[in-house]
């Protein structure tokens, strides 16, 4: 530990006198640092619009470039989910406004186009657009195959990671650990950047001949290798080319996170004084630089089959490859994914909970065990993806086991969230409103997991409705509900104004109930054997029960779409009308709640002290109910007016 | 919920059923505690002025009395679930019938060895989505696909088993118990025309099935 402090206070001295006059105007710089042109114009006092706002290197300005990224992207990933929705609830009926065809406006009926396009299939003639994907305003089965692949796809990589890694992640990280800055803005700055150019990719994958990808977010080989299968040419290359430049947007990100967390921590922070928000995005971190290059070689793999002639994925006689190496490689990214997915939002409602409870989180260290154990259980657990994929019933057991394993953590967690709210004085803020639906659509979702991973149980329902409410359960449920909470709670010290908190509440039960009415009747449509990415259920005899429930769940989600519309308006709006914000209005002890709102550049006047841990709050003896981490024993409260 | 599972005509697979009813049981009752907990705190615990929250750091006791609990009832699922499986997922021994399917965009392939029982010989018989077996008899496939992935799923027998190209899996197996017509979705995204392709199981009365046969190979 003396070792890690001298080193943070090392960078201290340097980092002060360069930002020095910054802050208070004083040049007194010593360090060779100052010739260095590059650093002396990233400092000055008047930042022109570019440095400021677009190719920033302050990591709070990252942070908020990257939330307003993925918010942009949850309405177009969205937006494809409502659409599909739609043929869902309606199949074969014309769009509502983009779809009103005249076909249909004399006919009142359309014809499928499946057969059509066998005899189309090799020719390369250009089409309209919206010719192609919707004739005459139907969403015909190959652009309802796009619409999901391309949903998931942007929902997992361009909002879930972007929003609470990289936004929560840049803003939180320096702050809560006290220090001035990430280690290295430069590659932050890279990192989303890269994140725009993968998204600017993504986008243009839309307008090429043939469409966008369409072999699900998974990408199956080899239905993803061969155009031949799919009538999709070049959308499926730029689907993995875009991954693979937002890997390493990832990569260079979670080198600058580890190196920041374990280098940079403020004089006083031990690791067991970081907020449990920071310890979920370190290991996150470390997930990601571990997983993700995983994913790219599958990608670079993918790439060479497709446009080298290579048969990694392929079985050929000659060729030699296998479609599964596909599978194996990407469930082994794919696991740590998911949990890369959830470990922020639970670091997050591990603070909304223990904030609004006024109660030391229950258990911090087991907290804190509880997600290393999932860090390294999930890496031995991807083939419960793979349970039908014709493993041999051994391994299926493995798998079964380890997964099993993996729910005990989650669990653990559970039972500490509750017992952190154990006698404590709950505020039902709306970051605890959040919080509290946080945990508990965790624990359908953790539930509902435990069917799956019971193979037997899981031949049935794997590839049904089952899985696609599990995913949602968790992933809209858990890390989502955690965003939005996250997204309220720090607010005031990104963007130095209170959101309205009325337009707030309303945006809470709507998203909630809505979110519920959505998703919860996908376990039923699962039991009942309803198979995920098909566009007609009606097509068959055994799923002829469930119209109504698809109607129900389709104006459900439309309700959930338009009800963010709320929280995206009260979003911009209270930017500019929000009422001022205190520099602690909800009485946090962590760091981030000692800098000056807004924050300045530089983050800290004088980088703080950490006498105690990120949680001591009701503190018997104490007057006030929360003790800061930077406040001196014995000493009056030195934040909170 | 469970109401919802269509029908289960097959002898082998009854205990899905039966394990999906424990798990349910014991999910339902998991959640209404956690639920009710959650609950009776938030009401409980509510702010109240001038009332403050008590310290509490955490109990090792209770870390560990729930640490073992939710160990011992996910390894309790595991161990009946591991014999089930094994089962389930195992070629037969004795199969009284053996037929290959072939998954190929967008159709499945019923291939039948016709008298000679062997398949690959004159005598076969290939029919598109028609899967013909008689009641009560010890059926075994032989999956395959030619192109892509499918997923050969039998809502009805609790089936499902995906086809891989170039690969022969003999691992599935079933006995109907209800004559009818049940049907036989891909469940694995195979294309543009996923959506559609379905193929039919009818299972045949003894009789039925040998008239069948008859039609099918006079002489
Ligand atoms: C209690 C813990 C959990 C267990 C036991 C569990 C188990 C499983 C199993 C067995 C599957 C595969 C089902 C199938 O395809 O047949 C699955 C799928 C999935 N799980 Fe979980 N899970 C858990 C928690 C989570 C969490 C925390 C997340 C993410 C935040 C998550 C996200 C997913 C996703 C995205 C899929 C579907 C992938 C796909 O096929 O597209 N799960 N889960
Ligand atoms: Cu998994
Ligand atoms: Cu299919």
């Amino acid at each position: 530990m003396q070792e890690n402090e001298n080193i943070s206070h090392e960078h201290d001295d340097d980092e002060q006198h360069e930002h020095a006059h910054d802050d208070n105007d004083t040049p007194q710089h010593t360090h060779e640092h100052d010739d260095d042109g590059q650093h002396e114009h990233e400092h000055h006092h008047e930042e022109s619009f570019i440095r400021k706002y677009i190719f920033s290197l302050d990591h709070k300005m990252i942070g908020k470039q990257f939330l307003i990224y993925g918010l942009i992207m949850l309405f177009v990933g969205g937006g494809l989910a409502l659409l599909f929705r739609w043929q869902l609830a309606y199949p074969g009926r014309p769009l509502p406004i983009i779809g009103a065809s005249q076909q249909y406006i004399d006919e009142g009926e359309i014809v499928t186009s499946n057969d059509k396009r066998w005899d189309k299939i090799f020719e390369s003639e250009k089409e309209e657009l919206m010719e192609t994907h919707f004739p005459n305003g139907v969403i015909e089965d190959k652009t309802y195959n796009m619409l999901f692949t391309m949903h998931a796809t942007i929902m997992v990589f361009f909002v879930v990671v972007p929003i609470l890694v990289g936004a929560f992640g840049n803003f939180l990280i320096p702050l809560m650990i006290g220090t001035r800055d990430m280690a290295f803005p430069i590659l932050n700055m890279l990192s989303f950047w890269l994140a725009v150019l993968a998204a600017i990719v993504m986008a243009a994958g839309f307008f090429v001949p043939g469409g966008h990808a369409g072999a699900g977010w998974t990408g199956y080989a080899p239905l993803s290798v061969d155009p031949q299968w799919t009538d999709v040419g070049w959308g499926q290359n730029l689907w993995a080319i875009s991954l693979l430049i937002q890997g390493f947007s990832s990569l260079v990100g979670s080198i600058n996170y580890i190196t920041t967390v374990i280098n940079m921590r403020a004089p006083g922070m031990t690791f067991f004084r970081l907020p449990l928000v920071i310890w979920s995005l370190f290991i996150v971190a470390i997930l990601l630089l571990l997983a993700f290059p995983v994913l790219s070689s599958a990608l670079a793999l993918l790439i060479f089959d497709r446009l080298a002639g290579t048969t990694f994925f392929t079985t050929t006689p000659e060729g030699g490859g296998d479609p599964l190496l596909w599978q194996h490689l990407f469930w082994f990214f794919g696991h740590p994914e998911v949990y890369i997915l959830i470990l922020p939002g639970m670091g997050i409602a591990s603070e909304l909970i223990a904030v609004n409870s006024r109660k030391p989180i229950f258990g911090y260290r087991s907290m804190v065990y509880a997600m290393i154990a999932i860090a390294f259980l999930g890496w031995i657990v991807w083939g419960h993806h793979m349970f039908q994929s014709g493993m041999r019933p051994g391994m299926g057991s493995f798998f079964m086991t380890t997964t099993m394993l993996i729910a005990v953590p989650s669990a653990i967690k559970t039972f500490n969230w509750l017992g952190t709210m154990f006698r404590g004085s709950i505020r039902f803020t709306t970051p605890m409103l959040h919080g509290i639906a946080f945990v508990s659509m965790f624990v359908i979702g953790g539930l509902s997991g435990i069917y799956m991973a019971n193979t037997p149980v899981d031949i049935y329902i794997h590839d049904t409705y089952y899985i696609v409410a599990h995913i949602h359960y968790v992933v809209f449920g858990g890390s989502l509900f955690a965003m939005f909470g996250g997204i309220v709670f720090w607010y005031p010290k990104m963007y130095g104004k209170y959101m309205n908190d009325t337009l707030n509440k309303i945006h809470f039960w709507i998203t909630f109930i809505a979110f519920n009415c959505t998703f919860f009747p996908m376990h039923i449509l699962g039991v009942g054997g309803h198979m995920r990415r098909i566009a007609n259920p009606q097509f068959y005899d055994f799923l002829q029960g469930f119209e109504g429930m698809n109607i129900f769940i389709t104006m459900s989600a439309f309700t959930l779409g338009f009800a963010q519309l709320i929280l995206v308006f009260n979003f911009f709006w209270s930017m500019k009308r929000g009422k001022v914000a205190e520099k602690n209005p909800w009485n946090v002890t962590t760091l981030e709640w000692e800098a000056p709102t807004p924050v300045p550049h530089g983050n800290f006047a004088q980088i703080p002290t950490v006498y105690r841990g990120p949680y001591e709050y009701s503190v018997p003896g104490e007057e006030s109910d929360w003790l800061p981490q930077a406040q001196p024993e014995h000493a009056p409260a030195s934040a909170g007016d | 919920m469970l109401r919802w599972l269509p029908p289960n005509i097959s002898e082998y697979a009854q205990g899905i059923d039966t394990l999906f009813e424990l798990i349910y049981w014991i999910t339902v009752v998991a959640f209404v505690l956690v639920m009710g907990t959650l609950i009776v705190f938030l009401i409980k615990y509510r702010h109240r002025e001038g009332h403050r929250a008590e310290y509490i750091e955490g109990s090792t006791k209770l870390e560990i009395i729930w640490t073992a609990a939710t160990t011992v009832i996910v390894f309790g699922l595991a161990m009946l679930s591991f014999p089930q499986w094994n089962n389930l997922k195992s070629a037969p021994d004795n199969p009284d019938y053996v037929v290959q399917v072939r998954g190929e965009q967008f159709n499945w392939y019923m291939i039948y060895p016709g008298p000679d029982n062997e398949i690959g010989t004159e005598d076969d018989l290939e029919l598109e989505n028609e899967l013909h077996v008689p009641e009560d008899k010890l059926v075994q496939i032989i999956l395959t696909s030619k192109d892509v992935i499918h997923s050969f799923f039998i809502p009805n027998l609790r089936l499902k088993q995906d086809a891989l190209p170039n690969r022969f899996l003999d691992n599935i197996k079933f006995q109907a118990r209800e004559p009818g017509t049940y049907e036989i979705p891909c469940a694995e995204l195979c294309g543009f025309g996923h959506t559609t392709m379905v193929g039919f199981l009818h299972v045949h009365t003894q009789e039925e099935y040998d008239d069948w046969v008859k039609e099918q190979w006079p002489e």
